[in-house]
């Protein structure tokens, strides 16, 4: 069967679902957007972020460790007297005296550390005097590299990136914070490209796993220190319980804020999972930087969590609690909250929560399912705008609509300016979905200069006008069209169509 | 053509855009309280801070037992800061102890807001949005307070774009959110885009999304007077030099004759669930270089300046096993300025033994924080307790404004 050409649907799928349109993205969609966006489900198009640098968790921390080593010992051997200036002249020092220094302000000051990172510019090292060429430190450049391999890579390659939205809607879901240490923010990628990606359409429990038993979230949210109190290592009063990581996977993660658990529970959890870790450097455990449960910081003893008694299992369990959290009615309902927020409005259709929780329960948390649950709801295609792009969003769109592939800090820098820094929430909530939270007075400046510079470097190559139909198309309206045409300079027209209503909204 | 409708200036152009701009008719609020023109800045501390590590109890028998290795001290290295012999003062705050020593600063020790569990989201609801429940968020109860302050003299012709309220950093805090205008302003990074750009999109959003349009109106209005502030500095805020120079481009905005007289900020970064000594003490840093801040830019305006720093809750009253605290109930709030009836601390101080502690863990919670803004909201500013007990803090009629707060 021929279907007539669904413009607006395209429009739709791409802006609102999607990562935003590119040249040609409109035509090649709207002979069937629905089809299209089911096909990216259908063939799970996920794509994997892929770089040298981009390595497995564990080799990643374990290269961090030695680099810790290194630094110490360099920075003893400046300590002893008369070695100064073997140290700066030597061939083998990884780093320069003066990036030792920045180096070890960035260890002991996690936010110091993000705000170098994220302000534009700020990973090049002023280095005096000296003409050394600046090496960027091994957490900054694997950051570096994860960054680009997103924004110069995953996203231009899907026709329209249900899958890639989806990938950055869990990340945030699951925030961790590159700003919490260096640790984090050497593996904040891999840990979205391990835990999160291969289960975007997989199963929510799956996921679930995947980031609670991973290095980022359990040096993020304090669990590699969390000791039993009455396990063997607590007992020698080495360490003692920390709930952080109890809490936030209660509160955050599976049930929700109302869900229905107690102080208690949050007691309970913690020590449950008491002894999930990572290895550390000496390899005692297991392979360096890779999870693992260790039996002699684990609170021994039954544990009550939502009135079940959990026996004592080693590490089965923490996953039969989780397993069980993750099929929590509360679960159901807090994720189809949210995802429905994300995708359509801050007050969403209660039907269409209610279609997106039920299929969650009915599939056993199929994330495939759910995907095809909310493109398949009416209530998905309305017409109205009602969301504003983040800052993420709006930024992805950018590089899409214009094919830019930037090295990253500039991108990087403008995510920072717009309150929205790259994998650095300020809290484990991750980055607010509601449009007051970004269609602020000084965000929407902020905005309007970042397109205003993206503006000037792409005006020689864009029409403005041309742009706009073919970017925006069907969801234009005549006052833009009159903007953009009416404008002073290319420039200045490609800035107003950045930041057109239109593109702003989704 | 969009040319020759265009006004030729931004003040002429924004002033024209009515309906975003009706509030340019409400009447500047009063030189209230004793013919003053006051300053009031909330700074709202995200991630819960530890009240008893800020101003810890060094004269409670249980405090050392319960704190262990990040028990503070009064004597050897890093010793506290004396306040009034049972309370001491973290030693990141020099610039607190002086203008405590002054009488311009002071603690309310043991306070919380009315929310009793331990979620930071829902704890930050409720302190921002001044209601007893959370998920109300909406308005914040400073944005409320706002629109019921006493009408004092007209705005001064040319002033129309003049907002009281001012929502600072690049997310404005809830608590300044709503209805009654609020200018915001953060720290610029970028070149800024042109006059004209800004015009051309005021027009287009005029006409087609009015909602974007009162955002970028009121960004564009705010970035001119906050012009010349941004030069080189850089900083967020869960970082010392970022909170000081939030608090400097605050000040500077609150000092202008025609600028706000009520601002809002966020320091984020509070959460100190593990090795707590380090951090509190970069971040305490951060916050008093904010005080010194506020106190240097604001000049003259100091005497009639209150600042209120609150949290959401405290945290358990026992270390925990990594030498942090987990999330628990009574803290300290601070009120520092000139119009600060200030050089004590405040509480009615519920102990730190088993049964005095809330659930076995947290420090009780004996002052309402409610009552604490309710108080200067009267003192500083003029507000009627009967429009706080209705508006801004609803149903709060039994918690009464703590007087005498204000000089």
């Amino acid at each position: 069967m021929v279907q007539s050409p669904d413009r607006i649907g395209a429009a739709l799928a791409l802006s609102r679902f999607g990562l935003g349109a590119r040249q040609g993205d409109l035509e090649a969609v709207s002979s069937d957007p629905r089809g299209a966006l089911q096909e990216e489900i259908t063939s799970r198009i996920v794509p994997s972020p892929s770089g040298e640098e981009l390595r497995p968790t564990a080799e990643l921390l374990s290269e961090f460790y030695a680099f810790q080593a290194a630094q110490k010992e360099m920075r003893e051997r400046k300590a002893a007297p008369g070695a100064g200036a073997a140290v700066e002249g030597s061939p083998q020092a990884p780093m320069s005296a003066d990036q030792t220094g920045k180096a070890e302000a960035m260890s002991s000051s996690a936010t110091m550390e993000s705000e170098r990172a994220a302000a534009p510019g700020a990973t090049m090292p002023v280095n005096g005097a000296s003409a050394a060429k600046p090496v960027i430190p091994l957490p900054q450049r694997v950051f570096l590299a994860e960054a680009k391999a997103r924004f110069s890579g995953t996203i231009h390659v899907p026709r329209i990136g249900f899958g890639e939205r989806l990938a950055m809607f869990w990340a945030n879901h699951f925030a961790v914070s590159a700003a919490k240490g260096v640790n984090v923010r050497i593996i904040a990628g891999a840990f979205e490209r391990e835990a999160i990606r291969p289960h975007v359409f997989g199963r929510f429990a799956d996921m679930l796993l995947a980031v609670e038993t991973h290095p980022a979230m359990l040096f993020y949210l304090d669990n590699q220190q969390s000791f039993g109190p009455n396990s063997r290592a607590g007992q020698n009063r080495i360490r003692g319980l920390n709930e952080n990581l109890a809490r936030e996977i209660l509160e955050l993660h599976t049930l929700g804020v109302n869900g229905g658990y107690t102080q208690d529970d949050v007691t309970s959890l913690a020590r449950i999972i008491t002894g999930w870790t990572v290895v550390g450097r000496e390899g005692r455990l297991g392979t360096p930087g890779s999870f693992v449960f260790f039996a002699n910081a684990h609170e021994p003893g039954d544990q009550r969590l939502l009135g079940k008694i959990y026996g004592d299992a080693g590490f089965e369990q923490g996953r039969s609690a989780l397993l069980d959290l993750a099929r929590h009615p509360a679960t159901a309902t807090h994720l189809a909250q949210k995802l429905a927020r994300h995708f359509v409005s801050d007050d969403p259709p209660p039907a269409l929560v209610d279609k997106l929780a039920k299929t969650f329960k009915v599939t056993d948390g199929d994330l495939a399912a759910v995907s095809t649950a909310l493109i398949e709801a009416k209530e998905s295609w309305t017409p109205e705008l009602r969301k504003i792009r983040s800052p993420l969003e709006f930024s992805i769109a950018l590089l899409r609509a214009t094919g830019a592939k930037p090295e990253p800090q500039p991108v990087l820098g403008g995510l920072y300016a717009m309150g929205q820094p790259f994998w650095q929430p300020a809290g484990p909530n991750g980055f607010s979905d509601l449009l007051d939270a970004w269609a602020s007075p000084e965000g929407l400046k902020m905005r309007m200069d970042i397109a205003n510079a993206a503006a000037n470097k792409g005006a020689d190559y864009f029409d403005p006008p041309e742009f706009i139909e073919t970017r925006l198309g069907p969801l234009l309206s005549e006052e833009t069209r009159a903007a953009v045409g009416h404008a002073e300079s290319r420039a200045q027209g490609l800035a107003i169509a950045f930041m057109s209503p239109e593109f702003q909204r989704r | 053509m969009l040319c020759e409708t265009m006004s030729p200036s931004r003040r002429a152009v924004l002033g024209a855009s009515g309906a975003l701009f009706a509030w340019a008719f409400m009447p500047r609020y009063a030189k209230a309280a004793r013919g003053r023109d006051a300053r009031f800045v909330t700074i709202i501390l995200r991630g819960a801070l530890d009240g008893l590590t800020a101003v810890p109890p060094l004269g409670d028998p249980d405090y050392e037992a319960l704190r262990q290795s990040i028990a503070l001290h009064s004597e050897g290295a890093n010793a506290a800061l004396p306040l009034d012999g049972f309370f001491a003062l973290h030693p990141s705050m020099p610039n607190f102890a002086r203008l405590f020593q002054a009488g311009q600063a002071c603690v309310v020790h043991a306070s919380a807001t009315p929310y009793r569990d331990r979620s930071h989201f829902d704890g930050q609801d409720v302190l921002e949005s001044g209601y007893e429940m959370p998920g109300k968020i909406d308005s914040g109860w400073l944005n409320r307070m706002l629109i019921g302050l006493p009408k004092g003299e007209k705005v001064a012709p040319g002033a129309a774009e003049r907002a009281i309220g001012l929502a600072v950093g690049a997310n404005a805090p809830l608590v300044i959110r709503g209805s009654a205008p609020v200018l915001g302003w953060a720290p610029a990074l970028l070149p800024p885009a042109g006059d004209d750009l800004a015009l051309r999109l005021m027009d287009l959003y005029s006409r087609r999304d009015p909602r974007l349009a009162h955002a970028l109106g009121e960004g564009i209005a705010t970035g001119k007077i906050a012009a010349g502030l941004d030069k080189g500095v850089r900083g967020g805020p869960g970082d010392p030099e970022g909170m000081k120079h939030l608090a400097s481009g605050a000040a500077k905005l609150l000092a202008q004759p025609d600028g706000p007289r009520v601002a809002a900020l966020a320091f984020e970064g509070w959460d100190t669930h593990a090795q707590e000594i380090g951090r509190l003490g970069r971040l305490l840093t951060g916050l008093d270089g904010a005080f010194a801040a506020f106190e240097q830019e604001l000049g003259p305006s100091w005497k009639d300046t209150a600042i209120l720093v609150a949290t959401e809750f405290g945290r358990t009253a026992r270390v925990n096993g990594t030498e942090g605290t987990d999330h628990g109930t009574g803290t300290t709030a601070f009120l520092v300025g000139g119009a600060v009836k200030g050089g004590r601390v405040i509480a009615n101080w519920p102990g730190l033994k088993e049964a005095q502690l809330r659930d076995g863990r947290d420090l009780a919670a004996t002052t309402d924080l409610r009552a604490v803004a309710k108080g200067i909201a009267v003192d500083l500013l003029g507000a009627s307790p009967a429009l706080l007990a209705r508006d801004v803090f609803p149903g709060s009629e039994r918690v009464a404004p703590l007087s005498g707060l204000i000089v």
